[in-house]
């Protein structure tokens, strides 16, 4: 069969056609399923910060304890008339009306740049607060690591925490989601009497008899930049330009 | 050719990997966890068998001039669809490895399979040959992620065989297996083995 200009137009011409069928009937079709998909993967992610799943447990029915609410970074207050519904995290966080960079000396969590509006979550125990689940993330060795830490009512102690995305090296600094590891972090203290940002990931295991074992953190061996990029993460969104200013809120009962 | 040699030839006899050494890169990413190795094992047979399928079925009428970027709009669009299933329907799984479901565009066993075999043979043919190439993909990815997961984190499937020194067992982890170069010195390793036993397979000086 001789090739013609004309018979090679129409073949590419089909054939782009046929595909781009076949690509966009699987995206369209497929759409519903991953928005779910991915909703459900949210809510796993901060309920399981909050210890709130259990094998088991039916997540949405497990996430109607929790209340979303959009607050404002600088104030430490709920931010006025946004709903919290439809308030997007992802495209605050591009949004130039929010987004403040971050001076170098105070980047601790190497991320350059925040949006003061940042949506927490409130788990509520019979209508009464009992868990502040928090959004962090930050730089590791390779990756921006991002999770939720989950505080107690005190706004000091914690009750979880967990990574949901990282790219560490698997085995090392990718142990940060072993929960081995995690299950060591209930029950520390994010800040020293004076309310400064004190978690400290140290180098080898934590004897309970150190001073201030309380904010200690074993380190992951042979993960140290990993290790400090999650000190830092922790200590940047603890203090006065993350979260610090809400969480006073907090318990002084502002926040209910 | 009979169906059990397109589906068996590419597994010892003529692997993709071991004997024509291609789809290294993507061996060294993902084998590094044996369930993503699984995964990124099935994705490469479904892709090269369904796209050598499609690519036989219209052989006859692809353009001489243009058959490679042809072959190459058949696979990718193979690629994609695969990609939002597994988004769909592994939603853990994906997250992982979106970007390297999306790289299986790039592997040269699906380029290989259609250019080589798919553009003289008829689409039953081509679909065996391609699954069968996937196939002996799938079983270097599991061997290399089996030693890789067993002596590089003491696991396999995520599952604890080792008991770690660091959580208190006597297994001191190796990890250099957890990195990519480590998947080149045992893909190398095995091919040593494969050649020693199939002298055949060496390439004449």
């Amino acid at each position: 069969m001789s090739d013609t200009a004309g018979k090679t137009l129409t073949v590419a011409a089909v054939l782009c056609g046929v595909c781009s069928v076949l690509v966009a009937g699987a995206v369209v079709v497929l759409k519903p399923k991953q928005i779910i998909n991915a909703d459900l993967d949210f809510k796993k992610n901060v309920l399981m910060s909050a210890g709130l799943l259990k094998p088991g447990t039916d997540i949405n029915e497990a996430f109607q304890q929790v209340e979303p609410v959009v607050i404002n970074l600088e104030t430490g207050a709920i931010a006025e008339g946004i709903d919290p519904k439809i308030f997007d995290q992802s495209k605050a966080d591009k949004n130039p009306d929010y987004v403040e960079s971050i001076p170098k000396n105070e980047d601790l969590a190497g991320i350059k740049r925040r949006a003061k509006l940042q949506k927490v979550y409130l788990v509520k125990k019979d209508g009464v607060l009992d868990q502040i689940v928090l959004h962090v993330y930050g730089k590791g060795l390779w990756s921006t690591m991002k999770g939720f830490l989950s505080l107690d009512k005190d706004a000091i102690t914690v009750r979880g925490f967990n990574f949901y995305s990282h790219a560490e090296t698997p085995g090392l600094g990718g142990e940060v989601d072993n929960p081995k590891w995690i299950a060591q972090w209930p029950g520390k203290k994010v800040y020293t009497e004076e309310l400064t940002p004190a978690i400290d990931v140290i180098k080898g295991n934590v004897d309970p008899g150190m001073v201030n074992a309380e904010n200690k953190i074993d380190g992951l061996s042979g993960a140290t930049l990993t290790s400090v990029g999650v000190e830092n993460t922790f200590r940047y969104w603890l203090s006065e330009d993350g979260y610090a200013k809400f969480l006073t809120n907090v318990r002084n009962g502002v926040i209910q | 050719m009979k169906t059990k040699e397109l589906l068996l030839d590419p597994v010892v006899k003529n692997n993709p990997i071991a004997l024509q050494v291609l789809g290294i890169c993507s061996a060294l990413a993902v084998t590094s966890q044996l369930k993503q190795a699984v995964i990124m094992g099935v994705a490469v047979m479904i892709v090269t068998g369904v796209s050598s399928a499609m690519v036989a079925f219209i052989r006859n009428i692809i353009p001489n001039s243009i058959r490679i970027i042809v072959q190459m709009t058949i696979a990718a669009s193979a690629v994609i669809v695969a990609d939002q299933v597994l988004k769909a329907y592994f939603f853990d799984v994906s997250k992982q490895m979106s970007v390297y479901i999306g790289l299986i565009i790039t592997n040269c066993i699906v380029m290989g399979r259609m250019e080589g075999f798919a553009m003289k043979n008829k689409p039953l043919a081509s679909f065996l040959d391609g699954v069968g190439n996937g196939f002996g993909y799938a079983v270097l990815l599991l061997a290399v992620g089996i030693v890789r997961e067993l002596f590089g984190s003491g696991k396999l499937f995520g599952v604890s065989i080792f008991s770690l020194t660091t959580e208190g067992g006597w297994y001191l982890s190796n990890g250099l297996l957890l990195l990519p170069p480590s998947a080149f010195f045992i893909i190398g390793v095995l091919i040593w083995v494969l050649r020693t036993y199939r002298p055949e397979q060496v390439e004449k000086e």
